[in-house]
């Protein structure tokens, strides 16, 4: 097992790493979609930011990942057979490959169990393995469209239904959602894009200084993982306590009805679709708010997450080219007075 | 060592007499492919593995054999499943035995050796997926036989995912051996470039990440391959490969290597001036193969990390060097396609996303059949078990009491993946009306894309004029893609219809291929003045490409768009089996309409 990269070492990227934050303070936002090219990084954050983590407590034995304190029954027992005793495990990051069959995501019949002892077992998929952690789903544009469908009613439900090969299970598969694609080799299905929480461009960085502090890292990374690793960990245990300050306080956080409001408005303004947006924009204030350790959402944290909030659900005008970012930021400096 | 498939179906120019002319520098080539294989035996999965393309032939088989003196691999069979790289349950052999009979994955199996897929470019997406995840963690170096023609812009791509994680790009299709000094046992000349270690080089991380910006790399992940490989060229000649231990010949290795390969653009001369483009895939278009740099690189000499003191006396800045060393290896093609203007071209990647109508590996379940498990279809256990358990009284019984199960009992799943499709535009872009429907035809397909999502179609774009038919835009379903790549579009000139009507054939079989349906939309005045030879006119020549497509079954509409409709529009309709639509005044909505037309009724 190799060790991570770092999350605080990433080089530059910041709306990108600023959403998957959010999206560990808060993770009924719905995941993030990153748009970019090949080359910037993206997979990297992901798993940085699943390696950094706290361990979390699970159930022992459970195939599942089962929290200990979690009230609903586990579906194999895990937790009555286990009693009190409680065992901790890395925040899981599943890489779902672009070919991944459905049986693989799903989960399917335990073939050897069946052949060998005649029992009907379910063999648990790769949605199972990222419940309470993080799925990552590279070039996510190019998945067929019955696993995104499939893959959805999942994110959504936080349960996966499997009702095949003669087997009714159903188990908990709550996890972030991290898509990633280049718009330039095939575009996203509106529906699909609508249930992303945030979404964020990531562009292959220009400057040159920081294109070479990147290979620099990476190379030290490379020779010294340790050593590297150990000359971030003040900066990696600062975001750590702030996510886990974060979770904490996020419950205590308060939303005033102008703020409701304003996100109304900056909604309707730039022509979002559908209450989601405006859902997601509210949440993903308070999580802004919870990070910077504010009691109260105020306007300037709606502004802040504006653009990852909606940029994906402007309804499209072939004829009108201008970027769905520029729209938003237009529409909030029209609502917010500086 | 030929590939154990049969070889592809299509017809190429280069199936026995390679049509590509030597290289001027076919020796270094030959030599730098050679060093590549002591740096992945150095370096192994850190720098991924090489992307050799080359089709099959004495000198690829030369480069294996000397592969296979230095490290041991294992070929990944092009029948291979998703369970053949990650082991899995045999289902036949469990079946036969009684007993769980497990395979090892292959990415297992190759530990401390490497992993060798002939035939890359027609690896299954899946499969090539996977290995591209693989690369990220501890999986054995690949190495990748790219056998496309690289004169053929139809052939399959190697899934650019996975072709990115690869450091090591090498091209041998222009490499000619002197063979009978090879078979003699004599040892290629050792490479100038790389003989003598040079000067300790300053800066390396500076200067391959200024040379791979000036090259137009984007990827950031190039300058991190090329460092590792400029480390392992290193460790591979017994030297120490401390960040200030790199001299000059690791620094050109890993430039010539890595970078040059993977350039979209000659060094820009004023340096760091404009932003580099979006990665892209070096397009393989001509043949020939320059290697002489037209111009010398550009001084890069307010690159930053100059100004840091070394006190050290040799050291030197490798920027130019490394620019140098990268333009060894230059993509075939990319000069000419520099000075043609199409180097936007992205190529597309393998057809990713096209599904099979009936297909045994994806889509919603439709039932079960009689076949074998294994080559991606899978067990239907209950159906299997449901069609052996009348025998059970007929055959002998088994000594452990289990099920008998025969091998025409198995029982396969099957499933069916939505229908996709692709429409075809081929479009007249001839004469003085070329301007009007060119704009309406951009109109179209910018309609019909922005309702593509619904359908997943694809459109691409032929237009014909002049003397010749190109494939404007490619198949693709992206609306940002097909608005770049439609903006320059030129018109005028004569009317090559038979030119056209061919090259939209072959594009609607490629995509049929793929397991799209295809659709072509032929928007033209019907009269063509170009093409044919001496005994037949460019009418009838037209005539005869439109028969093919009755043949070849085809659906097609026509749209007739000549002010005042002639008698060849609707010849050429009827001679395609096509459905005639006749628009005097062509205009975006009523092509939409008619594509629409066509494709729900039939």
């Amino acid at each position: 097992m190799r060790m991570t990269f770092p999350f605080t070492a990433i080089v530059g990227q910041s709306e990108m790493k600023q959403a998957l934050l959010l999206a560990a303070v808060e993770p009924r936002l719905g995941g993030v979609m990153v748009f970019g090219d090949r080359g910037t990084g993206k997979s990297t954050a992901v798993r940085a930011l699943a390696g950094l983590l706290p361990p979390m407590k699970v159930v022992p034995g459970c195939r599942y990942g089962c929290a200990p304190d979690d009230r609903s029954p586990c579906i194999e027992g895990c937790r009555e057979r286990a009693g009190k005793r409680t065992e901790e495990a890395q925040v899981p990051f599943v890489d779902l490959p672009l070919g991944a069959t459905e049986d693989r995501v799903v989960g399917s019949l335990d073939l050897e169990r069946a052949l060998a002892t005649g029992e009907k077992r379910f063999e648990p998929g790769l949605l199972a393995k990222a419940n309470r952690g993080f799925l990552y789903i590279d070039e996510i544009n190019l998945l067929e469209d019955h696993l995104v469908d499939l893959l959805l009613d999942v994110a959504v439900s936080g349960t996966n239904v499997v009702e095949r090969e003669g087997l009714s299970i159903r188990h908990p598969a709550r996890f972030i959602l991290v898509g990633s694609g280049n718009p330039e080799e095939g575009e996203l299905r509106p529906q699909l894009l609508d249930r992303f929480g945030l979404s964020v461009d990531v562009r292959t960085p220009t400057d040159m200084g920081d294109r070479i502090e990147i290979v620099k890292r990476c190379d030290r990374f490379d020779r010294d993982p340790a050593g590297f690793v150990a000359d971030f960990k003040d900066s990696e245990q600062e975001t750590l306590d702030a996510i886990a300050r974060a979770r904490k306080y996020l419950p205590k956080v308060q939303v005033a009805d102008e703020m409701l409001g304003l996100g109304a408005r900056l909604c309707s303004a730039v022509g979002a679709d559908g209450l989601r947006g405006e859902l997601t924009l509210l949440r993903a204030a308070r999580a802004q708010a919870a990070l910077a350790h504010k009691k109260e959402v105020k306007a300037h944290h709606v502004a802040e997450v504006a653009v990852m909030a909606l940029r994906h659900r402007l309804r499209r005008n072939v004829l009108d080219e201008t970027g769905s970012t520029a729209r938003i930021t237009r529409a909030l400096a029209e609502l917010i007075p500086a | 060592m030929t590939p154990d498939l049969p070889s592809r179906a299509r017809e190429g120019p280069g199936v026995g007499l390679p049509p590509v002319p030597p290289d001027e520098n076919s020796e270094d080539r030959w030599a730098l492919a050679l060093s590549a294989i002591d740096i992945i035996a150095a370096a192994g999965n850190r720098v991924g593995g090489i992307l050799l393309r080359a089709r099959p032939g004495p000198v690829r088989d030369a480069w294996a054999a000397a592969l296979a003196l230095v490290l041991l691999s294992r070929r990944l069979p092009g029948s291979a499943d998703a369970d053949a790289l990650d082991g899995g349950l045999d289902l036949t052999a469990t079946l036969a035995s009684g007993t769980p009979v497990h395979r090892i994955g292959l990415l297992r199996e190759a530990r401390g050796a490497s992993l060798l897929v002939p035939m890359a470019e027609r690896l299954n997406p899946a499969l090539a997926a996977r290995l591209a995840t693989a690369m990220d963690e501890d999986a054995p170096p690949l190495i990748l036989f790219d056998e496309g023609d690289p004169d053929d812009p139809e052939r399959e791509r190697i899934l650019p995912s996975l072709a990115e994680r690869l450091a090591i790009h090498i091209d041998l299709n222009a490499v000619r051996l002197p063979m009978a000094a090879l078979l003699a046992g004599e040892a290629p000349p050792p490479l100038a470039m790389l003989d003598e270690p040079g000067a300790v080089a300053k800066d390396p991380e500076t200067a391959l990440s200024v040379a791979a910006a000036a090259l137009g790399i984007a990827s950031i992940r190039a300058p991190i391959l090329a460092l590792r490989v400029a480390r392992a060229h290193a460790r591979a000649n017994g030297r120490s490969d401390a960040i200030d231990q790199l001299r000059e010949a690791d620094m050109a290795a890993a430039a010539a290597l890595v970078l040059g390969p993977r350039a979209t653009r000659m060094p820009p001369p004023p340096p760091e001036e404009e932003q580099p483009p979006p990665p892209q895939e070096p397009p393989p278009e001509e043949p020939p193969p320059d290697q002489e740099p037209p111009e010398p690189p550009p001084p890069s000499d307010d690159t930053p990390g100059d100004d840091q003191e070394q006190p050290e006396p040799p050291p030197i800045d490798p920027t130019d060097m490394v620019l140098d060393a990268a333009q060894t290896t230059l993509p075939p093609g990319l000069l000419d396609a520099l000075a043609a203007g199409t180097i936007s071209k992205a190529p597309k990647s393998s057809g990713a996303s096209g599904a099979k109508q009936k297909s045994i590996t994806s889509g919603r379940p439709a039932g079960v059949r009689p076949g074998m498990p294994g080559r991606g279809a899978r067990l239907a256990l209950i159906e299997t078990i449901k069609s052996a358990a009348p025998w059970q009284k007929v055959r002998p019984a088994r000594a452990d009491g289990r099920l008998a199960i025969r091998t025409d009992d198995l029982r396969i799943r099957r499933y069916i993946a939505q229908t996709q499709s692709t429409t075809i535009f081929a479009v007249d872009a001839s004469g003085s009306a070329a301007f009007a429907r060119l704009a309406e035809a951009k109109g179209a397909i910018e309609l019909l894309l922005a309702e593509a999502y619904v359908k997943r179609a694809e459109v691409a774009l032929v237009a014909f004029r002049g003397s010749e038919a190109s494939l404007a835009l490619p198949p693709t379903r992206s609306l940002p893609r097909a608005r770049k790549e439609l903006a320059g579009l030129a018109g005028g000139g004569g009317t090559p219809i038979a030119a056209g009507l061919d090259l939209a054939r072959k594009v609607a079989e490629a995509e049929r291929g793929r397991g799209r349906s295809a659709l072509v939309v032929v928007l033209t005045d019907g009269r063509a003045n170009v093409g044919g030879d001496g005994q037949t006119s460019p009418q009838e020549a037209a005539l005869a490409s439109a028969r093919a497509y009755r043949v070849a079954g085809i659906a097609a509409v026509f749209i007739d768009c000549a002010p005042r409709p002639r008698p060849q529009g609707a010849e050429l309709a009827a001679a395609m089996g096509a459905r005639l639509v006749t628009l005097p005044r062509v205009d975006a909505k009523s092509v939409v309409a008619a594509v629409k037309a066509a494709t729900t009724g039939v």
